[in-house]
């Protein structure tokens, strides 16, 4: 059973998207994701204090299976990465909403609302399977 | 419309992530593909390999016509039940496929090919028949399974689940075969680990699968085969090697035998030619996944990885690699992965060979960036 948590905000190439009480947004890959790829073994993160356009391929998780790029949900400069993944990427796998991936602290807050949220998600995700 | 085993059902059953592999629907895992290699390496898996093709070679002129066709040869086989591993090549040295070479008892053979290339095998066998006028019959027997048990507690459990079978399967050595009534067990398999691929009537096989499950046999995808047989060096047809490559270029000599006297498909071809390429492992010296069709920088030109994965095993990324001839084992090579040169160390395949590392050498701290 695939989990979409409802407190989420989502994107079509499956990442899930949690605004922190700091204006910050949390990203990582959703249970659809880690699912669809297999056993992660290496994810290579952006640097810290890079700038992303929306929609910008700025992570790469690798699985068994293939390479799968991650993507700036909104415009935004990262502001860290989930170091406490490396060589325990089966995290990803087992908890995909726990282990998160990279912080973007976004150029402009309002972007967020026009994300997908939780039932938008699993409409697109059901419809791409 | 995918083409089915006659284990899909089971599959389905167990939750398998079904796949198109060369045109059949097939498990790629039943949940963790990394767990699955494991229990492989450290106890007994099983995988439902009944997409590969079975083909018997019959006939007076069997034993004359494959000498011609097979670049191994079949007179090595010194007794019935005696495997052979070989290329079939086609005039220009390319390989038109890999096999397994079964003697049977009265001058019979039994191959066993690729799933993806079955209707291709057969065609080219037949071509050879008809033009060197051998007196054979090529036949494809569709009716059975193949079910291969691998690891090091694989042929106990297959004893454990058909107590019967032990008797006639224990004295088998590698690469040896033997009938139990309708099941042909064969000491063969595609992992590195010892076990049975065991040949048997299709109706049989959903029995057979559940009696080995219940003796602890894992299932297994074939996402895990691709890992294990990576490690054991082990090519993968269309991919390491296909009708543009000479197997002399494909770590694939030792098995094309040229000694005098024996005229195969493809031997002018390769006396004429002088190999300038060759296919070597490598070992990725820190993070990240080497994966088919990278490009490689060498001090003696360039390469491509032909098949690249994340071993289990040794926790890092290994592939097989056409480089130039001139690149050695020890050599360090960078490869080009989305833009990053990342630095790898070239090594002899096997990877892993029943559980051990054969590379620790290359392993070292002053490996690792």
């Amino acid at each position: 059973m695939i989990k979409t948590p409802q407190d989420l905000k989502y994107t079509s190439s499956h990442e899930w998207i949690r605004q922190e009480p700091d204006g910050t947004l949390t990203v990582g890959i959703t249970d659809f994701a880690q699912e669809a790829l297999g056993d992660i073994v290496f994810v290579e993160f952006p640097q810290v204090g890079r700038e992303a356009k929306a929609g910008e391929a700025v992570a790469v998780v690798e699985s068994v299976k293939a390479a799968s790029d991650i993507y700036a949900p909104v415009a935004g400069e990262i502001v860290a990465v989930n170091e406490s993944l490396k060589d325990a990427w089966e995290a990803l796998n087992k908890d995909a909403f726990a282990a998160w991936l990279f912080r973007l602290k976004p150029a402009n807050p309002g972007d967020v609302a026009g994300l997908l949220d939780a039932a938008a998600y699993a409409a697109s995700a059901a419809a791409s399977k | 419309m995918l083409e089915q085993t006659v284990l899909n059902g089971i599959h389905r059953e167990a939750g398998a992530k079904l796949v198109d592999f060369g045109g059949w629907e097939m498990p790629l895992h039943y949940g963790s593909q990394i767990e699955e290699h494991h229990a492989v390496r450290r106890a007994a898996g099983m995988f439902d390999v009944s997409h590969m093709r079975v083909v018997e070679v019959l006939g007076g002129d069997a034993r004359a016509f494959l000498r011609r066709a097979l670049a191994n040869d079949v007179a090595k086989l010194a007794a019935p039940g005696r495997a052979l591993y070989s290329c079939m090549l086609n005039e220009a040295g390319g390989v038109v496929d890999d096999l397994v070479c079964y003697a049977l008892a009265g001058d019979a053979y039994r191959l066993v090919v690729n799933a993806g290339t079955g209707a291709k095998d057969l065609a080219w066998l037949g071509r050879i028949a008809r033009e060197g006028g051998f007196a054979v019959e090529i036949a494809a027997r569709p009716d059975v399974a193949i079910i291969a048990v691998q690891g090091p507690e694989a042929r106990a459990r297959c004893w454990q689940a058909f107590p019967a079978l032990r008797a006639g399967t224990e004295a088998l050595v590698p690469f040896a075969s033997a009938f139990f009534r309708d099941w042909f067990v064969a000491r063969t398999g595609y992992t590195g680990e010892d076990g049975f691929e065991i040949v048997l009537p299709g109706p049989l096989a959903a029995m057979a699968w559940r009696a080995l499950a219940r003796a602890g046999v894992r299932p297994c995808g074939l996402g895990a085969r691709d890992t294990l047989r990576l490690e054991a060096g082990l090519n993968l047809y269309g991919q390491d090697m296909d009708e543009s490559t000479s197997p002399l270029e494909s770590g694939l000599g030792w098995t094309v035998d040229r000694r005098a006297g024996r005229d195969f498909v493809g031997r002018a071809a390769l006396d004429a030619s002088q190999p300038t390429r060759a296919l070597r492992g490598l070992v990725l010296a820190g993070d990240g996944v080497l994966r088919a069709h990278q490009r490689i920088s060498t001090d003696h030109g360039e390469g491509e990885v032909t098949s690249g994965t994340f071993s289990p095993t040794l926790a890092r990324s290994i592939a097989l690699a056409r480089l130039p001839a001139a690149v050695a084992p020890g050599d360090r090579v960078s490869v080009d992965i989305r833009g990053r040169r990342l630095a790898a160390v070239v090594v002899a395949p096997p990877f892993v060979r029943q559980g051990k590392s054969l590379v620790d050498s290359h392993l070292t701290q002053e490996s690792r960036p």
